[in-house]
């Protein structure tokens, strides 16, 4: 058991480390403006449904995805476009999925908590709590039984810690040393419920129970994320076996775009204080001006940038058609 | 050169092989199914021939498994998960109705799960009441799932085979008081499509439609119709999805008259559904309401008397049908 700090390892290449930070940056921000956007459109009544948004947690979907392959797996969450854009998902396709548009992703059959995208190893998202957990530990069988080396990443929230096929799946994966790394995303609320009143226990001695090599990181910063991500994945990637990462960070909204009155369960003052002292956006930034990697100026030329394409994801989708009523039927069966 | 015989047990451990030489994608995961071969012995020998690599043992978690197999099945494995016994399907319902057998049409198509899940049904072996139901009702109600239930030897080798290369999630029934059964089964590479129905006995005056452990039943039924001048007709719809539907409304358009046995349930079951498509097929060629026969709507006793007294038999499929073509 680890606990991750963010200290670069010595010897590191500064530009290619400043390429790939402004690149997280990049990626971070696009996760955000991705929701902001969402949230307009939602209250504007354009999205059906529901939208769990992700905002606040964007370092660990950006940290982890960012210590992948193309190639390797994912499965997400019901909060899981973070998950989808840090594994290369392009937003006008996710926008177009969670408008129910033909473009989509999935043809507009999924939706928001469903999007799915071989191409960049998205197994999909799962609307079940704790529902892809079979899904990622299979994933990582394959890779064993087909002797390649593609690491498969599960993401959940600490939600899923409730349920019981998590523990089934980590002693299998443990039993046959699958290269599959759980990654709890500890958002502190299981709903509207705070995690400590579900939760009996520590949440890492879960996976130390079954021998997995576990560690808890700081979820609102990136570099830390990563440094702990490229152990746990290259271990994977060696064959050495499956691992589990918590990640303690925060949901800024509430469960769904719908849950704004949240007093009874946190309250503002909270809210206020991860978003103030511990954003994952603001800790990268000050990081990047502190090295002399951006300034300001640049900063926000490429959240300037980033607004402009999710604007115009935004236009495509909603410009985009509905699927013709006649795929209703297919798909049902390959 | 006469036909050669296989038990039930053989056909499916013969299909299976057949397969895992054919494709090195396929493997099996479940308990005890490597050096046990199953505490039916249905896999004996495939673990020394395929290795534990393939024919893979696993904890009691049958939620954990089976959801391995779905993602192993999504990325280039051709999984069979064994379910010990169909009562345990319970335990796997999250995986299979909620994953397997929507990920490839809530990925628009992108993903597929090409897995099957092998598991009994039937009563009669006094093993109460959580080790003797037959519920393979249940996944026939799920878009997205397909339930094979073969009848014979002959049958659940070919169809065992067509499972396994089918791209979708298939539930694979067999009824384990019948892994004993022979039947002729041929040593070639044969098929059997799904959603083909099957004719056991033709004839004239009712038709008996049967699945699983009931087909038996309603041959045995035939004969005892037979000495009474009934003449039967068997019809085996052999997979409750995909359904052959005009097969089993043409079989009831000839003879006017029908029976449908089904182990499972009858309130909301197989025989339910297969009343229905009787009754919308050929309602206006009917001489008599269908009749449905199948598990009482009990929990199974443990007691023999009264477990017996939970299923069909031949002799009251054979007092059913005699009152139902008039002779009382």
């Amino acid at each position: 058991m680890t606990t991750a700090t963010s200290k670069p390892e010595a010897g590191h290449d500064t530009a290619a480390e400043k390429e790939r930070w402004l690149r997280a940056y990049r990626q971070m921000v696009s996760i955000r403006l991705f929701e902001e956007q969402v949230n307009e459109v939602y209250t504007r009544a354009l999205m059906p449904g529901l939208a769990h948004l992700y905002s606040g947690e964007e370092a660990v979907a950006v940290g982890i995805c960012e210590a992948l392959r193309i190639d390797d797996y994912i499965t997400s969450t019901h909060r899981g476009h973070g998950h989808c854009l840090a594994k290369g998902a392009a937003p006008d396709r996710m926008f177009a999925e969670l408008l129910g548009k033909e473009a989509g992703y999935c043809r507009g059959k999924g939706g928001s908590m469903h999007i799915a995208d071989p191409a960049t190893g998205n197994l999909g998202a799962n609307a079940i709590v704790g529902g892809s957990v079979g899904i990622a530990t299979g994933a990582a069988f394959s890779s064993k039984a087909l002797g390649t080396d593609r690491v498969t990443v599960c993401f959940f929230g600490e939600g899923a810690l409730g349920q019981g096929s998590l523990y089934e799946v980590m002693n299998l994966a443990q039993l046959w040393k699958l290269p599959v790394i759980y990654v709890c995303e500890n958002n502190q609320y299981n709903e509207y419920t705070h995690y400590q009143e579900t939760t009996a226990g520590t949440i890492l001695g879960r996976a130390t129970a079954f021998g997995l090599e576990a560690a808890r990181v700081d979820g609102q910063d990136v570099r830390a994320v990563n440094a702990i991500a490229t152990q746990l994945v290259k271990r994977a990637r060696a064959g050495t076996g499956p691992a589990f990462l918590q990640c303690d960070t925060y949901r800024y909204s509430g469960h769904h775009v719908g849950d704004i009155n949240r007093e009874y369960y946190r309250s503002k003052q909270e809210e206020q204080l991860w978003k103030t002292d511990r954003d994952p956006i603001k800790v990268l930034s000050k990081w990047l001006i502190e090295q002399g990697h951006a300034d300001s100026a640049s900063l926000d030329r490429t959240t300037s940038e980033v607004r402009a394409t999710m604007e115009a994801a935004v236009k495509f989708a909603i410009a985009a058609p509905y699927p013709s009523v006649d795929e209703v039927e297919k798909h049902v069966y390959a | 050169m006469p036909e050669r015989e296989l038990t039930f047990a053989q056909a499916v451990r013969e299909a299976l092989a057949e397969e895992m030489r054919r494709d090195s994608h396929v493997c099996i995961f479940g308990e005890d199914v490597a050096e046990a071969g199953t505490p039916f012995k249905v896999l004996s020998g495939l673990v020394e021939e395929f290795g534990s690599g393939r024919v893979v043992d696993t904890p009691i978690s049958e939620a954990g498994f089976t959801g391995v197999a779905v993602g192993a099945a999504m990325t280039g494995m051709r999984p069979v998960v064994d379910i010990m016994f169909g009562d345990f399907i319970t335990l796997t319902m999250d995986q299979m109705v909620n994953q397997a057998a929507k990920v490839h049409y809530m990925s628009g198509g992108h993903w597929r799960v090409p897995m099957v899940m092998r598991t009994t049904l039937g009563a009669t072996r006094r093993s109460a009441a959580q080790h003797s139901q037959s519920l393979h009702a249940w996944f026939s109600h799920v878009p997205g799932l397909k339930v094979v239930l073969p009848s014979t030897p002959y049958d659940a080798k070919g169809l065992l085979k067509t499972a396994i290369r089918d791209e979708n999630p298939v539930v694979f029934f067999e009824d384990k008081m019948m892994y004993k059964l022979k039947g002729p089964v041929p040593e070639d590479d044969y098929t059997i499509p799904l959603g083909v129905a099957d004719v056991k006995r033709a004839g004239d005056d009712i038709t008996l439609i049967a699945t699983s452990s009931m087909v038996q039943v309603a041959l045995g039924a035939a004969i005892l119709l037979e000495k009474d001048g009934i003449s039967a007709e068997v019809v085996d719809p052999r997979t409750t999805w995909p359904l052959d539907e005009k097969t089993l409304i043409d079989s009831a358009k000839k003879t006017s008259r029908v029976i449908v046995l089904d182990e499972g349930y009858g309130r909301y079951g197989v025989t339910a559904e297969l009343a229905a498509v009787i009754a919308e097929g050929a309602f206006y060629d009917l001489d008599a309401p269908v009749k449905r026969m199948g598990a009482m709507h009990v929990p199974i006793p443990f007691s023999p008397p009264l477990e017996d007294e939970t299923v069909p038999t031949e002799q009251t499929v054979f007092e059913a049908a005699r009152k139902l073509c008039g002779k009382e």
